[in-house]
C-alpha cells in the first residue's frame, strides 16, 4: 500500500497493519493530491523568491503554532534537506518576529495572523509585505502555503482521532 | 471603491482582490495549462487569475477540490457544505460562507441550519445530526485543533461511518484553506 509513505500518513501514525487504511483507500485520489499540494507548496521546481528552505522553516514555525508534533518533526527534517541555512534557522521560532530585517518581519506578521488567527486577517498585513518589497506573486506562494500547511494539520489532526477510534 | 461586506450573507458577493491577478494575455503555457483556459473557454475568475501566480499550487488544487467535494459514496453533498460552513464561521469567510451557505440551502430545500448559524455563529443550536458534523468542523478548525475523541464518538453516535467521518474532516480541512486564500488575499465586496 503505497499510502503509508504519504506524509499526512505518517504523521498521523498510520501503519501498514493499521484497519484504518484499508477504509481510507477509497479516498486514495485525495491522498495521491495531497502528496502533490504537498510537494507543490514546500518544494515547488519554480520557487519564486521564497526558496525551499525558507518554505520548511515556516512550515516548522505553524506546525509548532498548531502543536501538531509529527509535522514539526517532518518539517525539521525538510529544513535539514534543504541545507538548513542558518541565517534562515530563527524563522522556525514562533518567538521569533523578524529583528531588523523589514522583508521578514511583514512576511512573518502575515503568516502568523493566517495561520493562527485568520479571522483578524486585514489588507494591512498584504500592505505592508508589498511596502517591504515583496513581490505580489510571492504573497500568493506564502499565502498557498499557509493554506496548505492548515488543510494538513487539520487532516493529520482529524486522522490521528480516527484512528484513535478505530 | 464598493463597501466591504462584514456580515454573513448568502448573496454571493463580488471578490476584489489585495493582490494582481496575473494579465490573461501575457500568461505562459503552464499558467494556460493550470488555468484550463482553451479557445472556447476564456472565462476565468479574477480569484483564479490571482493564484495563477503560483502555478504549481493552483495545477494541484483544483483536482483536489472537486475530488473532496464530488467524489462519489460517502458524505453526501449538502454534509460536505455543512464542513466547509463550519470552517467558515470560525475563520469568518464572509466569501466562502455565502458560496456555500448558499449551496447547502440548495442542496437541503431548508434555511433554518443556516439561517441559525447566522444568528448564533459557532454556538448555534441544530438538530442532532447536523450539530454534531458542525460542532466537529468547528473544533477541528480551531487553532491548534480542539476536537476530541468525543466529537468523533458523537458522530458516529449520529449516524456517521468511517467513509463519512473521513469526508467529513476532508471537507473541513479543506475549507481551512480555501478560507485563508480567500479572506486573506481580498475583500468580499457588493457587486454593482
Amino acid at each position: 500500500m503505497a499510502l503509508v509513505n504519504e506524509v499526512v500518513f505518517a504523521a498521523s501514525g498510520l501503519t501498514e497493519t493499521d484497519p484504518l487504511v484499508a477504509a481510507l483507500t477509497v479516498r486514495e485520489d485525495i491522498f495521491a493530491a495531497t502528496e502533490a499540494a504537498h510537494d507543490a507548496s514546500l518544494t515547488p521546481t519554480d520557487p519564486g523568491g521564497i526558496s525551499h528552505a525558507e518554505r520548511a522553516a515556516l512550515a516548522v514555525r505553524i506546525a509548532r503554532q498548531n502543536e501538531a508534533e509529527t509535522l514539526v518533526s517532518h518539517y525539521r527534517a525538510l529544513f535539514e534537506t534543504a541545507g538548513a541555512p542558518a541565517e534562515i534557522a530563527p524563522l522556525a521560532d514562533p518567538a521569533f518576529t523578524g529583528g531588523d530585517d523589514k522583508r521578514l518581519t511583514a512576511i512573518l506578521a502575515y503568516m502568523d495572523q493566517v495561520a493562527v488567527t485568520p479571522r483578524e486577517a486585514t489588507a494591512e498585513e498584504i500592505t505592508a509585505m508589498q511596502a517591504a518589497g515583496v513581490a505580489d506573486a510571492d504573497i500568493v506562494r506564502l499565502a498557498e502555503l499557509n493554506a496548505f500547511l492548515a488543510y494538513q494539520i487539520r487532516l493529520v489532526a482529524g486522522l490521528s482521532l480516527l484512528r484513535g477510534a478505530a | 471603491m464598493s463597501a466591504i461586506i462584514e456580515d454573513f450573507t448568502t448573496t454571493i458577493p463580488h471578490w476584489q482582490p489585495r493582490v494582481k491577478p496575473i494579465d490573461l494575455s501575457e500568461a505562459t503555457p503552464a499558467q494556460l495549462d493550470a488555468l484550463k483556459v482553451t479557445p472556447s473557454n476564456t472565462k476565468v475568475s479574477e480569484y483564479v487569475l490571482v493564484l495563477a501566480n503560483d502555478v504549481e499550487t493552483l495545477k494541484v488544487r483544483t483536482p483536489l477540490f472537486n475530488a473532496i467535494l464530488y467524489n462519489k459514496g460517502g458524505l453526501s453533498r449538502a454534509e460536505r457544505e455543512l464542513g466547509a460552513i463550519g470552517a467558515s464561521a470560525v475563520n469568518r469567510c464572509v466569501y466562502c460562507m455565502a458560496v456555500h451557505a448558499s449551496r447547502y440551502n440548495q442542496l437541503t430545500k431548508d434555511e433554518s441550519v443556516v439561517e441559525a448559524i447566522f444568528a448564533d455563529g459557532t454556538k448555534a443550536a441544530l438538530p442532532p445530526r447536523a450539530a454534531a458534523i458542525f460542532r466537529f468542523a468547528v473544533k477541528l478548525s480551531e487553532t491548534p485543533s480542539k476536537a476530541e475523541p468525543e466529537d468523533i464518538a458523537a458522530l458516529k453516535a449520529a449516524g456517521l461511518d468511517e467513509t463519512e467521518i473521513l469526508d467529513l474532516i476532508l471537507s473541513t480541512a479543506l475549507f481551512g484553506w480555501a478560507n485563508r486564500l480567500m479572506h486573506s488575499l481580498g475583500d468580499p465586496v457588493e457587486r454593482t
